[in-house]
């Protein structure tokens, strides 16, 4: 048994006993006991001077935080459609009946545990798992009994074998961001060369929008952070990739990492702020270590620091910090919340964080591909920018591809791609839809092919999820309606109660009980969620769900019962608890069809 | 951006406002009622329960967070919006545990007078029925979170009045519940008191005081008498209690 004081000092004088740093004092402390005991809990709040029920709001909340054991290894089997439709439900079963183990439950010997978790961002390598916040990719049943193996051998991670972990950027069509070869401080010492008003308009120039989905002005963005009466500034990079089907910022942050800390240095040279955080999600704390390099090995090289790259009052540096397991983190100022140290519970909007963000103070929050995309501009130029992609839409777009297609990975395209376009480069013959935008994004079938991945057609944050033509789409749809009900922050009516109905009436559905009555249901919430949810997660958590119902409507009607309701409470199942008080459970101790 | 106050419409009646208030304070300084739950004349807006939803110039929004603007077109009292507001109140009370005919705060309640109100004749939804417990630790009130409907009332007043911080919000989605700030998890070790502003907050029954039960009979209680849409626009101008 550690002692805990001893092993929490140095956390918390890294931290410097700061209480808006608690959700990354938990993630450290949790690294070295494997969950926050009550022992743990009362020495933070104690050493913090802060209410423990603070501590219990964030590991209730981030479902990477525990507050019960959870094993020396803690396997995680990310639940996306994609490592579904590549067998991944079929390989946790398996791994469970051999480790003789319940979803969910610790292991009787405390060894391990077996469970769910949201998209891990490794769709073009799936089936993917989590095992201590480590991906294992591309698992196979071979693979699920080496790996049985090794945890009942009690093998400490880092001698399972490497090509375990291995992790692989895909790159299949590269442009302006995945062609670039790497030449640091280019980006900085070009924009230093304009001055931060000069980089500022070319920005404009190149009509940047923000790649995170709504397409907002970047160079806006950074001159309202800049204009906005603040002591201090702040610029955020938002690296919570969890849209499921999503994974470009992760190939980003893992090959191109100078290039996206030098973009958030232009943020902070043309906005005025000295301090940036990376806000990178809990399933990829692989990257943190690498990420800490490149901010090393750019402080060494003079990028980032004081006086970067010799010019004078020229300071910013940056600091990561993790997520816990918490999809509306994506939500900007959940994100703020959540680097404060609290619950990712979206705020009230207006104000904006341009103007009341981290702690208060004008924060520009940007996604990882919008900040490459500054640094590239910086090295062309606003008008040759500008002149790839679309009128509306310029630059490039780099998409995840995934699914049913020969050669899954990242493609980065001009914008004004056809949806046909890139099903032909990915090599997907026998489409029957394609999911674009993840979860919260459209569906589309193959009568919109043609469409163009542009802010002014088909928008998106990247996700391009492929359905051959034999999937079923409501399999889909539960697999999203049950990723929003266990993302849902919880914070208002429709979404908190929304989402679960929602994915309680799709099972009810897809069991084969549910009637029109259902069917109707779930358009009217479809429009209840969209017009009263507090922030775009619950807007956005039936929009997937109402293009499915309305394209794939047939699909939905053959699972229908013709009667007009069916109740949904099971009588038979109820009993289910009396049968194993009995200890029985043949035929006659379950009702029949003709009750 | 109303630094001068000025005027909206809401529903076509001309509402004054002046500088800070937001569409529902202004609305209800002027004695026009929008339903709300979360939404209280004595804290900031939070804007969770989402009661007063309302559109202004035709986009989707809350009354209660939206700050007053000259010119703005606010639509509140119609169908489309009032079967919103129902299919909220369904949510919240398939959510929790409601009984309403056991309930001591039943009269008194705001989700009961707006069900009533608002003409909710049904839960229509599959009900949650989740366990949640009693805390009766406390020699004077009982915690029942069967009612909870996540409000942050006592949180807030707890917090930003009494200085207590006794309560807070935890866990998310339909797991979202509410915890006691002792070390034993139980109002009875906390300093919680009968004149603590969180100790009349609650919209709902889940805070409530032992041994007065029903001393002003079902039937001539606050909701009683006339429906929450008129009873309120006295209860929730600031400063006023009931």
């Amino acid at each position: 048994m550690i002692a805990i004081e001893s092993a929490l000092d140095p956390i918390l004088g890294r931290h410097r006993r700061d209480p808006t740093a608690l959700l990354q004092i938990l993630r450290d402390t949790q690294e070295i006991f494997g969950w926050i005991s009550p022992e743990v809990r009362a020495a933070v709040a104690s050493a913090l001077e802060i209410a423990p029920t603070r501590i219990d709001s964030l590991t209730r909340f981030y479902a990477h935080l525990y507050d019960a054991p959870r094993g020396k290894y803690r396997i995680l089997f990310s639940d996306n459609i994609t490592d579904r439709m590549a067998g991944s439900v079929a390989l946790m079963e398996l791994m469970l009946k051999k480790l003789k183990l319940e979803r969910g439950k610790l292991s009787a010997d405390g060894l391990v545990s077996v469970d769910f978790t949201s998209c891990t961002g490794m769709c073009d390598q799936g089936p993917a798992l989590l095992v201590n916040n480590l991906p294992a990719t591309r698992l196979t049943a071979w693979r699920i009994d080496e790996i049985c193996g090794l945890i009942r051998a009690r093998t400490p991670l880092d001698q399972w074998p490497e090509e375990f972990f291995r992790v692989e950027d895909h790159i299949r069509r590269a442009d302006l961001l995945l062609g670039a070869a790497e030449r640091p401080g280019e980006a900085i010492r070009a924009a230093l060369a304009l001055g931060a008003q000069g980089f500022l308009d070319e920005l404009k120039k190149s009509n940047l929008r923000g790649r995170g989905g709504a397409g907002f002005p970047t160079a806006l963005k950074w001159r309202s952070c800049r204009d906005a009466p603040g002591e201090r500034r702040f610029v955020v990079c938002n690296a919570d990739e969890g849209e499921p089907g999503t994974f470009k910022d992760r190939v980003l942050l893992q090959s191109f990492s100078q290039s996206l800390f030098e973009g958030m240095a232009l943020a902070g040279l043309v906005t005025g702020a000295q301090k940036g955080f990376l806000y990178l999600r809990g399933e990829y704390s692989y990257l943190r270590a690498p990420l800490e390099a490149t901010l090393q090995k750019m402080r060494r090289e003079s990028l980032l620091g004081r006086n970067i790259a010799g010019a004078k009052n020229f300071d910013f540096d940056i600091e990561i910090h993790m997520g816990a397991g918490a999809y509306v983190c994506g939500e900007e100022t959940a994100l703020i919340e959540s680097l404060e140290g609290k619950p990712g519970r979206p705020r009230i909007r207006p104000p904006f964080p341009v103007t009341h963000g981290y702690l208060g103070f004008p924060t520009v929050v940007n996604n990882v591909e919008t900040l490459c995309n500054a640094a590239a501009i910086a090295v062309v130029g606003g008008d040759a920018y500008a002149r790839r992609g679309t009128t509306r839409s310029t630059g490039t777009k780099i998409l995840s591809v995934s699914g049913d297609c020969e050669r899954p990975g990242l493609y980065e395209y001009p914008f004004g791609v056809t949806v046909a376009q890139v099903l032909e480069d990915c090599g997907a013959p026998d489409v029957g839809a394609v999911q674009i935008g993840g979860a919260a994004g459209n569906c589309l079938i193959p009568e919109e092919f043609g469409r163009r991945i542009a802010f002014e057609d088909q928008p998106t944050a990247g996700a391009f999820m492929v359905f051959a033509n034999r999937r079923d789409p409501i399999e889909a749809a539960r697999n999203f309606a049950h990723f929003f009900a266990h993302e849902s922050c919880g914070f208002c009516t429709p979404c908190r109660v929304g989402t679960s109905l929602v994915a309680g009436m799709i099972d009810k559905i897809a069991a084969g009980h549910g009637a029109q009555y259902e069917f109707l249901d779930l358009k009217r919430l479809h429009d209840i969620l969209r017009a009263s949810s507090h922030c775009g997660l619950g807007q956005a958590a039936m929009l997937a769900l109402g293009d499915m119902m309305q394209k794939f409507k047939p699909a939905f009607e053959r699972r229908l019962i013709t009667k007009d309701f069916e109740p949904d409470f099971d009588l038979d199942a109820a009993l289910a608890r009396a049968r194993e008080l009995a200890g029985r459970d043949d035929a006659a101790a379950h009702l029949g069809e003709d009750i | 951006m109303s630094e001068g106050g000025g005027s909206f419409t809401l529903d076509g009646q001309v509402i004054a406002f002046a500088p800070g208030q937001t569409i529902l304070t202004a609305a209800t300084a002027a004695g026009v009622y929008i339903p709300h739950l979360c939404a209280h004349p004595d804290f900031p807006p939070h804007g969770s329960c989402k009661l007063c939803a309302v559109t202004v110039n035709g986009r989707d929004g809350s009354a209660c967070t939206i700050e007053a603007a000259p010119g703005q077109e606010v639509r509140s009292d119609t169908p489309e919006l009032h079967e919103i507001r129902r299919v909220l109140l369904q949510m919240l009370f398939v959510e929790g545990n409601h009984f309403c005919p056991g309930c001591e705060k039943s009269g008194r309640c705001k989700l009961q007078a707006l069900a009533y109100d608002l003409e909710m004749l049904s839960p229509h939804f599959v009900q949650f029925f989740p366990h949640r417990e009693i805390d009766a630790s406390h020699p004077e009130f009982f915690l029942d979170f069967n009612r909870c409907i996540m409000c942050e009332l006592c949180v807030r007043a707890s917090r930003d009045v009494d200085g207590k911080n006794i309560f807070a919000l935890a866990g998310r989605g339909r797991e979202s519940h509410i915890i006691v700030n002792s070390p034993s998890g139980r109002l009875g070790d906390t300093d919680f008191a009968a004149t603590d502003k969180a100790a009349e907050v609650c919209p709902v029954g889940a805070i409530l005081r032992k041994e007065v039960g029903f001393a002003t009979p079902i039937g001539a209680r606050l909701y009683d008498q006339a429906p929450i849409s008129q009873v309120d626009l006295q209860v929730d101008l600031p400063g006023r209690e009931k």
